[in-house]
């Protein structure tokens, strides 16, 4: 016991704090570029011309299709064949952000679906243009509804951050299973890195709570199950 | 042209993980449902009993942590120290099931909240048990209502089951990554599994899209 718990201090505590920030360095990155990437291919969905809006469905498909992993060995090891190399880092940044986009646009489609038709018309007989109207009438409205459903994805994404070792880029699983491999001791270490993981995704979901609670509009509530 | 070749010779190895692949999602999701059936049905059922707080923390534990550590706890920590000695198959089978069980409960637990408990009164009121009321009143309608919740598991656990990679399951990933360190051709043999995952994906859609329609109830609620 008191061993274990030197074992802890000492060797374990400061490999793991790294591990803990390289993963969330990925998370951090790939977060607000994901939403972007989703927010694009569901408005390209629902107002682009035809052509547009079966890319964006034909990308949500293909990338939703694809494991996550095969996604990343595909743009880590395919990419340098033409002429792209991309770090470790980099390329679990962009799988991320593919893989992340493609589910949020799907929470984002159902929002912007669900935001009544007759606003954009009204907004268009007031003399907006289409862009503007969508910009600030329908998206307000539609980002809020989506919020729980990009929260989870988002959650999900810390979890799959730690695909992200697969590529050698050494985060927090990465870092564990380093030392667990030079010392045996699989069970304590990938225990605390379970735990680790189980406290980003528990402060995740407060902050979207909070989030959540913010952003609302009295009167408007999404009703929560 | 030579892609194409490289293709050619790979692809019976790589094709070969699909029986892999497949055995670890039926297993996962038959595990899935024999676990997360009953913990769905306690949660409503007997929520203030003393299971309520260990299936919560169950859920709770193996939805918050990602499958890869799952994965390296029981493969390399617990089933080792309790001397079980499985091999990987059998492990990744079993952290994508229980993974997917704790999904499943929550999937089952929002289908019974959703069939109006007036029900259960009326079937007690009828002098039913309450095991007999849920077996043939309630349960049946709830995993009609369940059974499009349910079939987003199967694209979920087929993606994910590609991680057991780490592990060394010859699934699809595994031999393409073999393939691949052979041949040195990684564009069109990665590129070719993503295809397979793909096709698989949309054949399993459809046969799960056809089963909703064949168990839909005309004039009941669901889709």
């Amino acid at each position: 016991m008191d061993d274990s718990i030197r074992f802890i201090m000492e060797d374990l505590s400061g490999p793991l704090l790294q591990g803990t920030l390289a993963s969330l360095k990925l998370i951090v990155c790939s977060v607000p570029f994901g939403l972007a990437l989703g927010f694009m291919l569901a408005s390209g969905w629902v107002y682009g011309n035809k052509p547009v809006s079966w890319l964006c469905r034909t990308y949500v498909a293909l990338v939703k299709g694809t494991p996550l992993l095969i996604l990343l060995f595909i743009i880590y090891f395919c990419l340098p064949s033409f002429g792209l190399t991309l770090s470790p880092f980099f390329a679990s940044v962009l799988g991320f952000i593919m893989c992340n986009g493609a589910y949020n646009s799907e929470y984002i489609r159902g929002a912007i679906l669900s935001v009544r038709s007759g606003q954009l018309i009204a907004a268009r007989s007031l003399g907006m243009s289409r862009a503007q109207a969508i910009i600030s009438i329908v998206m307000p409205q539609a980002a809020r509804r989506a919020l729980p459903g990009c929260s989870n994805e988002i959650i999900y994404l810390v979890k799959y951050s730690s695909l992200a070792y697969i590529l050698s880029y050494i985060e927090l699983t990465g870092a564990g299973k380093m030392i667990a491999t030079r010392s045996f001791r699989f069970t304590l270490v990938f225990s605390i890195i379970g735990l680790v993981y189980l406290v980003m995704v528990t402060i995740a979901s407060i902050i979207f709570m909070w989030l959540e609670k913010k952003l609302a509009v009295p009167g408007f509530e999404a009703k929560r199950q | 042209m030579q892609n194409a070749l490289i293709i050619l010779e790979s692809l019976p190895n790589i094709a070969w993980g699909l029986f892999t692949t497949l055995g670890l999602v039926i297993t996962a999701l038959a595990v899935g449902l024999a676990v997360g059936l009953p913990l769905g049905v306690i949660q409503v059922y007997w929520g203030n009993s003393l299971f309520s707080r260990p299936i919560a923390i169950y859920v709770w534990f193996l939805r918050g942590l990602p499958s890869l550590v799952l994965l390296f706890l029981f493969y390399y920590g617990l089933f080792p120290l309790l001397g079980v000695d499985l091999p990987p198959f059998f492990v990744g089978a079993a952290v994508l099931g229980l993974r997917s069980s704790a999904y499943q409960s929550q999937i089952f637990r929002g289908a019974i909240l959703s069939v109006d408990q007036g029900q259960m009164q009326a079937a007690r009121s009828l002098g039913m048990s309450k095991p007999c009321a849920i077996e043939n009143v309630i349960l049946p309608q709830a995993l009609r209502i369940a059974l499009p919740a349910w079939s987003n598991e199967y694209p979920i656990l087929l993606t994910d089951s590609s991680v057991c990679y780490a592990i060394g399951v010859m699934e699809m990933l595994t031999r393409a990554s073999l393939q691949v360190s052979r041949t040195r051709a990684p564009v069109p043999l990665y590129l070719a599994t993503a295809v397979i995952f793909i096709i698989m994906n949309y054949i399993g859609m459809r046969i799960l899209r056809s089963a909703e329609r064949r168990f839909h109830i005309p004039g009941f609620g669901g889709s």
